[in-house]
């Protein structure tokens, strides 16, 4: 009998634990991924022959509660036929008693992996389909309540999926259960690494537990999170401030981005701090809205979260017209050359 | 109905129940049935024991054999899991406690190893179970519960490794079996060891190393599943082991 290490027997464990998918039509393939509600896996559709993700309620999160939100999950996805929402095929219980569901398998990148070798301007075009996806769900009476650049995943053809619905919330309906990450944080919680991740971009209402206060605005504030981070590449709030707000120190704003990184743009760096405002009623009012400022920065007109110097402005001016500029001035020097010329 | 188990779905009836339960059969009037059924136990039980018996009670290698052996032995002939009551607990739990009350009397008694005589040794490979002390150390931050039920874990894990390359063998299915020891018992943590590589290696397309990974590892699930209802009593504690074996890793 061969002697097996720690390690490989928690491997094991993990080994174990997949799915028995029985006389389903799937088979499982391999892991994906694992996080706090259950696994990824990568199985076959054998009827229809295709590869498909299959999230399965893991056996230690396996409770009443998480199986009616693992379901709830399927069912808020389905109703959002959305190109930057990853489609769900199928949902149900596997012949082992675990929740289940298949959507389309994605190839890609999550965005925070993505946007330290992403130049600027792409990682804000990046952001617009976010906001663009965001906005479509808000319209659909659905918050997602957990928005961070892990959430959000780059296909290799470039599309923009906005993942893990696990915690949203729909509108119209009366509240099924607190939210996982969205309850004040107890000492337990902010022991494991996800929760805390969370909180760096949750907004401070969502933070302190208010949930008759948790709305549009506060995936605004979580956009506004994921901007700064795609300016910075830091989360707002890191390490003991990351932990100051699970303790319920909420209230701050986190460094400007644009004091974080000098070379982040003061519009951009003001989008941010607009979107992220402690006061809910101080943000945007919407998704788009955050997304249509953004597009006016990459346009090269003036944003409504920052009031330019007429240095600025002109700065500004001559960056959107530069060549129409260049080639005046080089008209005007090439006339007054032909003119001195002539004269002479 | 809702199912009530996250691992054998409702009545457990998913899962197998063709080997009778070795509890059940140790707790037998009939001493044929009785001796599976402990020999069972031991199979799964015994290195969990020796450790066990070597890292609490700090006994010499010598006297830790005896005593397993001893532990054993006398469970046969006193009936020791004859007293077990499912409803009370988990198998487990009642063998350590059994176990502990063993070395109780026999430290009262001044005597190791009281066996009767003419008891046969059980064919225990010590040298083993003290390669792997030496290896690694009862952990400080363990409770002596804990360290007994990480070891059970192990020495289930080791024995479902061999059933599962035996039953690969006796199927003409050892290329499953090595890729299952490769890419899940022998990769380095540190090595990025993708399908394709492991393809390159052993000389076969991708897809089918997918495939019999798959395989092995839904043989591996069914062994240990198989081999944890042999060594509980009733279906709720299988429930309940398999819960614990393969639920708390989360």
């Amino acid at each position: 009998m061969r002697w097996l290490s720690d390690e490989t027997v928690a491997h094991l464990r993990r080994v174990a634990e997949w799915p028995d998918l029985g006389d389903t039509k799937y088979r499982v393939l391999e892991e994906l991924g694992s996080g706090g509600m259950g696994t990824v896996y990568l199985a076959e559709d054998r009827v229809l022959g295709r590869k498909v993700a299959l999230k399965v309620v893991g056996p230690g999160a396996a409770s009443p509660e998480i199986a009616a939100r693992t379901l709830r999950e399927a069912r808020i996805i389905a109703r959002l036929e959305h190109p930057g929402i990853v489609p769900v095929h199928d949902a149900g219980t596997l012949p082992d008693g675990r929740m289940f569901y298949a959507m389309k398998r994605v190839d890609g990148r999550r965005l925070d992996e993505l946007a330290t070798e992403t130049p600027l301007p792409e990682r804000l075009r990046v952001f617009q389909r976010i906001c663009e996806t965001v906005a479509f769900a808000h319209a659909h009476g659905v918050l997602h309540r957990d928005l961070k650049p892990e959430n959000v995943m780059v296909g290799s053809f470039g599309e923009v999926l906005v993942l893990d619905w696990g915690v949203a919330k729909i509108l119209e309906l009366p509240e099924e259960d607190p939210p996982r990450d969205g309850g004040p944080a107890t000492p337990a919680a902010t022991a494991e690494g996800m929760v805390l991740g969370t909180l760096a971009y949750m907004a401070p209402e969502q933070a302190e537990g208010l949930a008759d206060r948790v709305g549009i605005a506060s995936d605004v504030y979580a956009l506004g999170a994921i901007l700064y981070f795609l300016l910075t590449l830091h989360p707002p709030f890191e390490g003991d401030a990351a932990l100051a707000r699970a303790r319920g120190s909420s209230g701050s704003a986190p460094l400007p981005a644009n004091q974080r990184t000098p070379s982040t743009p003061r519009p951009l760096a003001a989008i941010a701090a607009k979107a992220m405002a402690i006061d809910p009623a101080r943000r945007y009012l919407s998704a788009q809205d955050l997304a249509a400022d953004v597009a006016k920065h990459l346009d090269g007109e003036p944003v409504t979260a920052y009031r330019e110097s007429v240095w600025e402005k002109g700065a500004r001016f001559f960056g959107r017209y530069r060549t129409a500029i260049l080639l005046i001035a080089a008209y005007i020097l090439m006339r007054s050359l032909l003119l001195i010329f002539y004269r002479r | 109905m809702p199912p009530d188990t996250d691992i054998g779905g409702p009545g457990g009836d998913r899962f197998p129940a063709t080997r009778r339960s070795a509890v059940l059969a140790a707790q037998s009037e009939d001493l044929v049935e009785r001796e599976r059924g402990l020999a069972t136990i031991v199979e799964s039980y015994w290195k969990p024991v020796y450790k066990y018996l070597r890292a609490r009670f700090g006994e010499s290698n010598e006297d830790a054999k005896d005593l397993t052996q001893g532990f054993f032995t006398r469970a046969l002939e006193k009936e020791f899991f004859a007293g077990y009551d499912p409803a009370k607990g988990s198998f487990r739990t009642y063998l350590r406690v059994c176990l502990d009350r063993f070395v109780a009397n026999e430290k009262k008694a001044a005597a190791r190893a009281k066996r009767s005589p003419g008891s046969a040794l059980l064919p225990l490979d010590f040298d083993s179970a003290e390669g792997e002390l030496a290896m690694k150390e009862p952990p400080d931050h363990l409770t002596m519960e804990q360290y007994f039920h990480a070891e059970w874990v192990r020495s289930l894990f080791a024995l479902a490794v061999d059933k599962l390359r035996e039953e690969c063998a006796l199927r003409g299915k050892d290329l499953p079996y090595r890729l299952f020891e490769r890419y899940e018992l022998d990769r380095d943590p540190e090595e990025k060891l993708t399908y394709e590589r492991l393809a390159d290696e052993f000389g076969i397309p991708a897809t089918q190393v997918t495939n019999f990974l798959a395989f092995a590892r839904r043989e591996f699930r069914r062994i240990v599943l198989e081999m944890l209802r042999e060594i509980t009593a009733s279906d709720r504690e299988f429930r309940e082991e398999a819960r614990s074996l393969l639920g708390v890793s989360r």
